[in-house]
């Protein structure tokens, strides 16, 4: 019940394309004068097992229609998980209510029609796993077996999952503009717990992508779920000072995510951002580059258009240092006076220029510090960039880890953090589609006992 | 027709052509020889929201979510299928794909009894007509007049207006039909204010589960406005937080936050039952200095996070957690509770009919004690107040929280003074409450806000305390 041939996919598609093509013309008829709908049509199956027993078998199936019509400059949304055609009628005139309700805002509408993407590239998305649950089951095993078989002091377990999701996305608008394509997302992950006298630590480990070929093999993620645990152990509080912080790969990505916040159009017009007229400025040093892929083949992040129906393409971000765009769709760009950049519903693969040095060149350039690894919290305060987070990881000195540290803050501001960036490294270890490896930055103030 | 059960036939089963029958038949499909426990759980939920931004209304969303989860367990094993289309035939479907998980033949029979109306915390009312929409629009378009007026530094104001009615009925394998009409509203008001180059942010809002009439009582939408603008001015003139290990005192009301990051999730019967917890095997220990006690009460009459009835149809109880400081309970769903050999406390909560179960907080709060608030700030020489909070995080295993000021003030010599910038406290969960030297007479819950994410579901949750004074709590600013 969960996978599906590619003839079904080709009629699911036909379908899909079906309800929202009938969604547009129910549209128009109610008055609407412009429309644009988005569907999804997803099939999985999710286990997880624990202490080498099934623990749960989830299948999954999950349906979304998303409609937004215009009347002029007027704008009215309605949603909906039912795609039965009295269920998209009623949200068709759900949506028509609201816009009868809302003001005209001139900033409204959709794309410019001679903006919607065409000759969509295919980027090899879609990888169905024919996967049964016992075959899940034997996978997630193996995983956790090989986490808790990776140190004696792993005594137990949160367990091991294995998730196989296809699914089907289609955006059409009134502009003619339909398309939609088929996609796959597989994944397996680990959880475990050490201890060691009165220390007792959990940590994790995943793979993720759209071909089960690409997953790491479920004894790798153990293993490394395992090793993470266990580095662990032990963990002490340390005293307050300023020090020089490395961000690992995982960590860094969340540096990634605000600064990706903060160029992005709704930030940006509603002031909501650190980065605010910085365009064509320093925000990094010179050796800083950051772009984005959105066409790479098989990779979770790519997508041939963006939530506008307007064709993605790959652009850099920064480059030597220097902020070159923000991230805008159709709205925010008229908003701003700008052109939209294709990053309607976001950035698509974001890639950071890895430098010159490996894990243990980084250690041996920071000399003393603090490498972190895991952060706590949502200390990021978008308008000012003031940072302060929960953090745990490694004091090292002399280029060497020495002990895993818990329980303190690190606290800066990003936009001083960005300057201060000494080095990327090479050493992006992490799935998805965000890759960057460790980030050094010069100072920031570690609080503790 | 307000009685729930009758509501939910009439809205989720026969629109299906469903009766009392083919729910019978269909858990008889789940509840096989080896089956211990099933449920099905059915969802007809509607949403209604409205945001205002630079002025204008500019944009409305309306959804609505139908589907049921069907759900069997064998031991500690859980097999769940759901459909988002309520249709017999599809059902089916899901019951056989769930019951695989044991693999044992038969077909069980379970007779369905009605269960009788409860205690009725809110009233079955559909919160999305309980205002026009003329009176909505008009009540965000009065939300930003307030703010705009307050002080000409205010920039920006979004202003967002949410009502749902969730309607679920619960069928399980002992023979309960129970059936919930859930209202909730939800008002929020965010400004940006400038001050030449300097800006800052500030957010207020509140909810309940009553109908839209709740945000013109007592000027309550009008008062998030203010507290939105005062928290966006404060912040603007504030100093560098300090750094270090302080003396921190909490405010009344949603710093509560606290107990729901440090003891709450630690306390959840999941993560005890497996061992995982800080807290496990800890019943009985002292977690808390003496006078600390915390409850998690899911029967406050008109609370976001109060419920009649758990997502199991099991009813919501006050459950002491910690007792004068001793580690006295954890919360418990029936999975749970059924392999630790205890009951349930009422706090299996789902997101949705496409979510499992799990043992969930509701309004967490810790009861009042005799001081006075002034005289808790007056005992601190040198400290952090700490009066408003975003969110927070734990790692449960190693008990390490955090919870995130939006709104603080140093201490100095028992007064408070300068405003500082928002700053992460860390601590350790286990230990934090048995630095508490002083409970404030204060007891506050918070206006209504609170969101509680586990495992990638959300849910409404409560937190409420006293002004607490607590000994030596990490500050993570950058006055080192």
């Amino acid at each position: 019940m969960t996978q599906t041939d590619p003839n079904d996919t080709a009629e699911r598609l036909d379908r899909l394309e079906r309800i929202v093509r009938d969604l547009l013309a129910e549209a128009s008829r109610q008055g609407a004068s412009a429309a644009e709908a988005a569907a999804s049509s997803e099939a999985g199956l999710e286990i997880s097992v624990r202490l080498g027993e099934v623990e749960t078998v989830e299948h999954t199936r999950d349906n979304g229609l998303g409609i937004t019509v215009y009347f002029g400059q007027r704008k009215g949304s309605s949603s909906t998980s039912d795609l039965s055609p009295e269920a998209v009628r009623d949200a068709v005139s759900a949506a028509c209510a609201i816009a009868s309700r809302t003001q005209a805002d001139a900033y409204a509408g959709l794309a410019d029609a001679d903006l919607m993407a065409r000759d969509l590239p295919e980027l090899d998305l879609y990888h169905p796993w024919p996967l049964e649950p016992d075959a899940a089951i034997q996978l997630a095993v193996a995983c956790e077996e090989a986490a808790r078989a990776f140190d004696p002091r792993i005594v137990n377990s949160e367990g091991a999952s294995v998730s196989t999701q296809a699914g089907i996305h289609v955006y059409s608008n009134s502009h003619g503009f339909v398309a939609g394509y088929p996609s796959t997302r597989h994944g397996l992950s680990c959880a475990v717990v050490a201890q060691e006298g009165e220390s007792m630590q959990r940590d994790y480990w995943w793979t993720t992508a759209r071909a089960a070929a690409d997953l790491e093999s479920a004894q790798e993620v153990g293993r490394r779920a395992g090793e993470r645990t266990v580095a662990r152990l032990g963990a002490r509080q340390i005293g307050t000072r300023k020090v020089p912080v490395l961000f690992s790969p995982l960590t860094a990505a969340g540096l990634l995510r605000s600064f990706t916040s903060a160029i992005s159009g709704s930030s940006l017009y509603r002031r909501s951002s650190f980065l605010l007229d910085r365009i064509d400025t320093r925000i990094f040093p010179d050796f800083v580059r950051i772009h984005e892929l959105p066409h790479l083949r098989r990779c979770l992040g790519s997508a041939p258009f963006d939530g506008d129906g307007v064709a993605t393409r790959a652009k850099d971000l920064v480059s030597e240092g220097i902020l070159r765009t923000y991230l805008l769709d159709a709205y925010s760009a008229r908003r701003l006076d700008l052109a939209t950049t294709g990053n309607a519903g976001g950035v698509h693969n974001l890639h950071i220029e890895p430098g010159p040095l490996d894990r243990a060149g980084l250690l041996r350039e920071m000399g003393t510090g603090l490498f972190v690894t895991e952060l706590l919290g949502h200390g990021t305060n978008p308008v000012t960039g003031d940072y302060s987070r929960g953090a745990a990881g490694f004091w090292v000195e002399g280029g060497e880890i020495q002990f895993p540290v818990e329980e303190i803050t690190i606290a800066g501001n990003l936009k001083e953090m960005f300057l201060g960036l000494v080095a990327v490294g090479n050493d992006c270890d992490f799935p998805g589609s965000t890759r960057t490896g460790s980030w050094l930055i010069r100072e920031m103030t570690l609080a503790g006992d | 027709m307000t009685d729930a059960i009758a509501i939910a036939r009439d809205q989720i089963l026969s629109p299906a052509g469903l009766d009392t029958g083919h729910i019978e038949q269909l858990l008889g499909q789940l509840k096989t020889t080896a089956i211990d426990a099933a449920d099905i759980y059915f969802q007809f939920s509607r949403l209604q929201s409205w945001m205002l931004e630079d002025g204008i209304i500019k944009d409305g969303n309306f959804n609505i979510e139908r589907g049921a989860g069907l759900r069997a367990q064998s031991g500690e094993k859980t097999g769940f299928a759901y459909a988002d289309e309520v249709q017999f035939e599809t059902l089916l479907q899901a019951a056989k794909a769930a019951r695989a998980i044991a693999r044992s033949g038969g077909e069980g029979r379970v007779k369905l009894a009605s269960q009788g109306e409860g205690r009725r915390l809110y009233e079955p009312i559909d919160p999305l007509g309980s205002l026009s929409d003329e009176d909505k629009v008009a009540l965000l378009h009065r939300v930003d007049e307030e703010a705009r007026r307050l002080d000409p530094r205010v920039r920006q104001v979004i202003a967002s207006l949410v009502a749902v009615r969730d309607l679920v009925l619960i069928a399980s394998d002992d023979g309960r039909l129970s059936a919930d009409v859930r209202p909730l509203v939800r008002l929020n008001v965010s400004v940006i204010v400038e001050d030449g180059d300097r800006r800052e942010q500030g957010a207020s809002g509140g909810g309940a589960r009553a109908d839209l009439g709740y945000f013109l009582a007592e000027d309550r939408a009008l008062g998030y406005a203010r507290e939105a603008v005062h928290q966006a001015l404060v912040n603007l003139d504030a100093d560098a937080a300090p750094a270090g290990n302080m003396t921190v005192v909490l405010g009344p009301g949603w710093p509560g936050v606290l107990l729901h990051e440090a003891i709450g999730h630690g306390l959840e019967g999941d993560f005890n039952r497996k061992g995982t917890s800080a807290f496990a095997g800890r019943i009985g220990e002292r977690v808390a200095a003496p006078g600390v006690t915390v409850v998690d009460d899911g029967t406050l009459a008109g609370r976001r996070g109060s419920l009649n009835l758990d997502d199991e149809g099991t009813p919501t109880q006050n459950t002491v957690l910690i007792e004068d400081g001793i580690l006295r309970g954890y919360l418990q769903d029936r999975l749970n509770a059924r392999l630790m050999g205890v009951a349930s406390t009422g706090n299996g909560r789902r997101e949705s009919y496409a979510h499992l179960p799990m043992p969930r907080m509701t309004n967490t709060y810790m009861l009042a004690g005799d001081r006075d608030p002034a005289e808790i700030i007056a005992s601190v020489d040198k400290g952090l107040y700490a009066v408003n909070f975003g969110g927070g995080q734990v790692d449960i295993t190693s008990g390490k929280f955090v919870f995130s000021a939006s709104e603080a003030y140093l201490i100095e010599k028992g007064r408070v003074g300068r405003p500082v910038k928002g700053a992460t406290l860390i601590g350790n969960g286990p230990d934090v409450l048995t630095r508490v030297s002083m409970i404030g007479n204060d007891l506050a819950l918070d206006q209504g806000v609170g969101t509680c994410g586990k495992e990638g579901q959300s849910v409404p949750v409560g937190v409420g305390q006293p002004t607490l004074r607590v000994d030596g709590l990490t500050v993570g600013g950058t006055n080192g």
